[in-house]
């Protein structure tokens, strides 16, 4: 493998962002053998392209006040004009990197390759990689022509973050490059998500509820449970989109990022969506009607049951033993 | 004549006001009341010419009927027991001095003027009549405004975002009624104090109260008494006449119009516009009720027909639970809202509004179950539903439909049942897991006479299938040769068309029409009671329609069904009546008298909240999908009422009710101490299992006939 | 505003259980209920509705073979004036570059000042918005959960970024926007809808009429293929607890006791 492999290192509030760490194995399973060029581009983003050294055996560094926020219109002509002709650029799957990658792709002449989930490895000019197809009710083995390059997006938390390493790589400072940029598109300003009157990124013990409890009357039986449990109620995204909980409950990567101890997932399919804003590795329990809901591949115990059916009785209990 | 200008000593039309002679102010007054009355009318009857048709005029004999019974025998009225007989007395008391208030009229104008045929005899009868119908008005109308002043009834409430409370309307014409009464009173009493007339005053009457009060009062004194209570009741009179179209009491002129164009039917919806046959609906510019002048001309007459008594709202059980509906106001606000576009005496607003975020919300409109309390209730047969369907037309024909719905439809257009399942799966509950009876089905070439229309919940719902299979055991019990349609069945659209959606409906229609025809049955059979009433009223030309419990009730009458006694004769079962099987087809009976049939069967009746006032579970079809704003869940309130009546079990005969009610059991907490049942659950499991009948072995060879598809 | 909205008919997951096939190449389809894309149903309300504001137009436009028709009629039912169809059999297979390039013809055929597209579609690729811009050379915006019009000025838009936050951009137009679910309520399209967009003449477009060689497109011009549907083996799947609600219950919670999840 001769082409050049690169490497976007996502990051906010001067630390790099798990994605980067999760590029760099992808980058690794995909291109064996390869060293990645990380690219670090922000406003004083020294400590963390120093951060990203660690992992990386070059770094790219481009520090400019017009990348304070990271504005992929802005990104783009820069990073068309700096990349290497037939690279290999991976960037992270996120609102980030689909904002970035289809474009870059295009204007670099580069394959785009969208969402991998898995690896099966580069023969001669065919990447092999596994995505998902149909909210991921089905996985599809997909061959790409990498020949004039790729730009590749990876699923979060689709591959292990490489531990981040002591090695010291080299910081190459390529600002120079981004003087003058300019886009058709402006940042104007970000408003953040509410945080409401619970912060669930805090709890240590979350029930979470899905579409599966059907009714917003059912959510009683889930508040009383969490009462009893001692708990706090969190959901995932169709709950939100029927308006039954405010937007601060919403796990997942189109809402909030939880780290708790023991997570009770009632009623939820377990959509990489959500999953991915589950981390750290909870007691994951999982009660849905569907026994073949994706869920359970995810939990350490499932049940297959009618919450209707269980959550009175299971509420009850905990009551009792109290 | 003669005879009584003699004996008056005195009389309003030869008196003088400020040397005006009275007659010729009384004849002003007289003009001027009825010329403003005239034009009021006139007025509240423009936008009724603007409206969209309404064909009434069939049936007469009929509508007489009707008449007859819900406005002049006032026969809802004792539903609700003390407003509903003081209504009764100020009715009758109405009806009675209208004749001598004409009379009084024309008796300030003309000298001495006497009701032809009211002279002699008659006349001193109805004199006797008149003078204890007004006691006995006046007596109401006082009870009625303590009631309604000190008691407030908390059915008159009005919300506070809907405006002002009524309560100084009703008292204003209670007091008016009061008046009339009064001072009609005095009048005679003057008289009978002077000695004119035969006698006394009736005993204990307001005239006989009167003239007691001015016995040995002069002469002089008694004429001007009797004159200004003249001038009064005069006065009051045409006041009374000409406020009557400006707010509620519209109904004194209008309840009779209302009751004689009342809906002859139940369980109907209206076709989109009437004259338009299905065919042509296709043509037309637009569909439903988005503006007032959208409503039908007798829709607008409801309107002004409504007494804003709050029984229908009483009854909603949308209103209950908390939804954001009150057919009251339904009623109420198009009223205002009429009253405002086309005033009485200024020029009608020229653009109409949308109605829509107007004077109705979305979820105002979407809250309503379709379940005909409020129409059962209406002592004048204000209409409802075809309301509420014409306004989810216009918003259905907007595009203006919640998401929780858009789903649905659309599976229901492309698969033909609200999940979207796939069509090949449709008649699987008979051909799968153990129906325990062989189902012959229309798609193999299959016919019989009678054709079990199964209908999409009952179809596809796991525990709902029970009914479908109970239901094929119970028909094969009773020797009933029957046959399902299979995969080509639709659903039947009941709710489609009632949530708005008619050329949804038109096409389910369609094709469920051919596919009926197809089995060449004599008749139908369904387990749904939205599935009987469509067929029923919305379909044309397929075979008469019974619902199984009707089969069920004749068969186990008749012998041909025998059922075991109940093994647990300690509980007890109450019957909830569906409300497409009750209110809108009027069957109470044979539900329970297939319940009767089961020996040592303990049935206990929701008293107060059964047969035509039983509570709504929550609606079916589509209402199953929408998310509707509520404090609390129908079914719930129902179960509650279960419970109240000491039932252990509820027993109801339609799948979407057994869902609203199962689930409400699981949300009260009730769990374990209390089930619901689908009738046919029931019977099936306590039909006497005996050796196979040759009949039903017949079947079963008949079956294993068919080729394998 | 001139608006081109692109649409793809997909088997529709609300009413499907997606299967694979006997030779695992396509899913099994012929059970299959096909409808819009949700992400471009959102996107055609937010079209229809930006142009309610503004005045001008809105196309809608699909590449298909026939079976697309369905779909774009009821799609200009939602009140757009005009459909198109880019239909030619050397389309088939196109990767998402090959459809963007399709689309990318038929937008320079016309004069639009805002091409919307969802923000994905049944592949999850998230990818034809973004290409599209860039053959055009046009801004573009991903995930675009709020649109406000400015008289002559750029549109200011609203981005749902990772952690439910918006970031709030402006950007010049013409531009591609991506449009994410949520954004409206769209409208209902009954059947009534659909018929009275039937009459109007939906003009189909094919790869000579579009301008465009049939090798960059399609099978030939695809560098993305896909091999096989699979499903992944089920990896360290849960300790499955049954029996009774009740000894379901018990065994709960003594699981969440002992994980510290009762407190």
């Amino acid at each position: 493998m001769d082409a050049r492999v690169f490497v976007y290192v996502a990051h906010s509030a001067g630390t790099i962002d798990d994605t980067a760490l999760e590029l760099a194995t992808a980058a690794q399973r995909l291109f064996p053998g390869s060293s990645p060029t990380a690219i670090v581009a922000g406003s004083g983003v020294d400590a963390v392209a120093r951060e990203a050294a660690r992992s990386f055996d070059e770094v790219w560094k481009l520090d400019t006040e017009a990348l304070a926020y990271p504005n992929a219109e802005l990104l783009r002509p820069l990073l068309v004009k700096l990349l290497t002709p037939g690279s290999m650029t991976l960037l992270p799957h996120n609102t980030f990197g689909l904002d970035l990658g289809p474009g870059l792709a295009v204007r670099l002449g580069a394959t785009y390759v969208p969402d991998v989930v898995d690896a099966d490895g580069l023969e001669g000019t065919t990447l092999k990689v596994v995505r998902q197809e149909f909210a991921g009710q089905v996985s599809a083995h997909v061959h790409c022509n990498v020949a004039n390059g790729a730009v590749i997006t990876i699923r979060p938390g689709a591959f292990p973050a490489a531990q981040s390493g002591s090695a010291s790589g080299q910081v190459v400072d390529r600002s120079t490059d981004a003087d003058g940029i300019a886009a058709r598109r402006r940042f104007v300003e970000l408003i953040e998500a509410e945080t409401g009157d619970v912060d669930i990124t805090r709890e240590e013990v979350l029930v979470s509820v899905g579409r599966g409890i059907g009714d917003e009357e059912n959510l009683a039986l889930v508040e009383e449970l969490s009462e009893a449990m001692g708990a706090a109620v969190c959901c995932s995204r169709p709950i939100i989109d029927a308006k039954w909980l405010e937007n601060s409950r919403q796990v997942g990567t189109s809402g909030k990022t939880v780290k708790p101890k023991v997570y009770l997932a009632l009623g939820i399919s377990g959509s990489f969506q959500h999953l991915g804003g589950v981390k750290g590795n909870p007691f994951l329990l999982a009660v849905n009607k569907n026994p073949k809901a994706p869920i359970f591949q995810s939990a350490d115990v499932g049940v297959v049951a009618d919450l209707m059916d269980l959550l009175p009785v299971l509420t009850e209990k905990i009551r009792q033993g109290h | 004549m003669d005879d009584a200008m003699v004996q008056r000593p005195f009389s309003p039309a030869s008196a003088t006001i400020a040397g005006i002679p009275a007659d010729l102010l009384f004849l002003l007054v007289t003009l001027v009341g009825v010329g403003v009355f005239a034009w009021v009318i006139w007025r509240r009857l423009e936008p009724l010419r603007r409206a969209r048709p309404d064909p009434r005029l069939s049936r007469i004999p009929e509508r007489l009927v009707m008449v007859l019974k819900y406005w002049l025998a006032q026969w809802r009225q004792p539903r609700y027991m003390l407003a509903g007989v003081l209504h009764i007395v100020v009715f009758f008391g109405f009806l009675v001095l209208a004749i001598r208030a004409t009379e009084l009229v024309l008796l300030g104008i003309f000298e001495g003027f006497e009701m032809p045929g009211l002279g002699g005899g008659l006349g001193a009868a109805y004199h006797v009549v008149k003078d204890y119908a007004a006691t006995a008005v006046f007596v109401a109308v006082v009870i009625l405004a303590v009631r309604r002043g000190l008691f407030r009834p908390a059915r008159y409430a009005v919300p506070e975002k809907l405006g002002k409370d009524h309560t100084p309307e009703a008292l204003l014409v209670l007091g008016l009624i009061g008046t009339l009464m009064v001072s009609e009173s005095i009048f005679e009493a003057s008289l009978f104090a002077a000695g004119a007339g035969s006698g006394h005053a009736t005993a204990l009457t307001l005239t006989w109260a009167f003239e007691r009060l001015l016995s040995g009062t002069e002469v002089p004194a008694l004429a001007s008494v009797n004159l200004a209570a003249y001038a009064v009741h005069d006065v009051t009179f045409f006041a009374f006449l000409c406020l009557l179209p400006f707010g509620k009491h519209f109904h004194v002129v209008t309840s009779l119009f209302s009751v004689f164009f009342m809906r002859l039917e139940t369980g109907t919806v209206k076709p989109v516009l009437h004259g338009v046959p299905d065919a042509d609906l296709d043509h037309l510019e637009s569909f439903g009720v988005k503006t007032f002048e959208d409503f039908t001309w007798k829709h607008m007459l409801d309107f002004y027909s409504c007494v804003d008594c709050g029984r229908c709202s009483d009854r909603c059980p949308a209103n209950r639970v908390g939804r954001p509906l009150s057919p009251r106001f339904v009623s109420i606000k198009a009223r205002d809202y009429a009253f405002e576009h086309y005033p009485a005496f200024r020029r009608s607003a020229a653009e109409p509004s949308p109605l829509m975020g107007g004077i109705y919300g979305e979820d105002e409109i979407w809250s309503c179950t379709t379940c005909g309390a409020c129409e059962e209730e209406c002592p004048l047969g204000i209409e409802y539903i075809d309301k509420i369907v014409d306004l989810r037309r216009g918003m259905v024909d907007d595009g203006n439909v919640p998401q929780s719905l858009q789903k649905p439809l659309a599976s229901l257009e492309k698969r033909g049942n609200p999940w979207g399942k796939l069509e090949k799966k449709r008649a699987e509950w008979a051909t799968g897991n153990g129906s325990g009876t062989p189902v012959k089905l229309v798609e193999n070439g299959e016919t019989a006479g009678t054709l079990y229309f199964v209908d999409s919940i009952t179809a596809y719902d796991d525990r709902m299938q029970n009914i479908a299979r109970a239901t094929a055991r119970i028909l094969a019990r009773a020797d009933v040769d029957f046959v399902v349609i299979g995969t080509a069945e639709k659903d039947s659209g009941n709710d489609v068309r009632r949530f708005g959606e008619e050329m949804l409906f038109q096409v389910l229609k369609e094709e469920n029409t051919e596919s009926i025809r197809a089995a060449e049955a004599q008749r139908i059979v369904v387990s749904d009671p939205h599935t009987l009433n469509t067929l029923r009223h919305d379909y044309d030309h397929i075979p008469p329609v019974h619902h199984v419990s009707e089969l069920i009730a004749d068969a186990v009458a008749c012998g041909e069904l025998t059922l075991k006694p109940m093994t647990d004769p300690s509980k007890a079962y109450t019957y909830h009546d569906p409300c497409y099987l009750g209110r809108h087809n009027g069957s109470y009976e044979a539900p329970r008298r297939a319940l009767d049939g089961i020996p040592g069967l303990r049935r206990v009746e929701m008293e107060g909240n059964c047969r035509d006032r039983a509570f709504c579970c929550g609606g079916g079809g589509l209402m199953l999908f929408y998310e509707p704003e509520e404090e609390q869940r129908m079914g719930v309130v129902r179960v509650q009422q279960a419970r109240e009546a000491g039932a252990d079990v509820i027993v109801t005969a339609c799948p979407y009710c057994l869902t609203n009610i199962e689930d409400a059991i699981k949300v009260a907490g009730l769990e374990g101490e209390m089930e619901a049942l689908d009738l046919v659950e029931l019977i099936d499991g306590q039909l006497e299992r005996e050796v196979e009948a040759p009949d039903l072995v017949e079947l079963i060879d008949g079956q294993l006939e068919q080729p394998q598809t | 505003m001139e608006i081109l909205v692109c649409v793809k008919r997909v088997p529709d997951p609300a009413e499907n259980e997606i299967s694979i096939g006997p030779d695992g190449g396509d899913i099994e389809r012929d059970d299959l209920v096909y409808s819009v894309n949700e992400w471009d149903n959102y996107a055609v309300e937010e079209a229809v509705r930006i142009a309610e504001r503004t005045g001008g137009n809105v196309t809608i436009v699909s590449v298909d073979d026939d079976e697309g028709e369905e779909v774009v009629r009821r799609q200009m039912a939602m009140g757009a004036s005009q459909g198109l169809l880019l239909t030619d059999e050397a389309f088939e297979g196109s990767d998402g570059l090959g459809t963007a390039t399709i689309l990318a013809a038929a937008a320079k055929n016309g004069t639009y000042d805002l091409i919307l597209t969802g923000a994905q579609a049944d592949d999850g690729a998230a990818q034809v918005g973004g290409m599209l811009a860039a053959l055009l050379d046009w801004p573009y915006a991903s995930v675009v959960n709020l649109v406000e019009t400015n008289s002559d000025g750029p549109l200011r838009i609203g981005r749902e970024i990772d952690g439910g936050s918006q970031e709030i951009n402006e950007i010049e137009t013409p531009c591609v926007l991506s449009i994410q679910t949520g954004i409206n309520e769209p409208r209902y399209v009954g059947v009534r809808g659909i018929r009275k967009v039937a009459s109007i003449e939906l003009p189909v477009m094919d790869a000579e009429a579009l301008g465009i060689s049939a090798e960059t497109v399609g099978t030939a011009g695809a560098k993305v293929r896909r091999v096989d549907y699979f499903v992944p083996e089920q990896r360290a799947a849960a300790e499955m607890i049954e029996g009774s609600t009740e000894e379901i219950a018990d065994r709960i919670v003594d699981l969440l006791r002992a994980q510290g999840g009762i407190r």
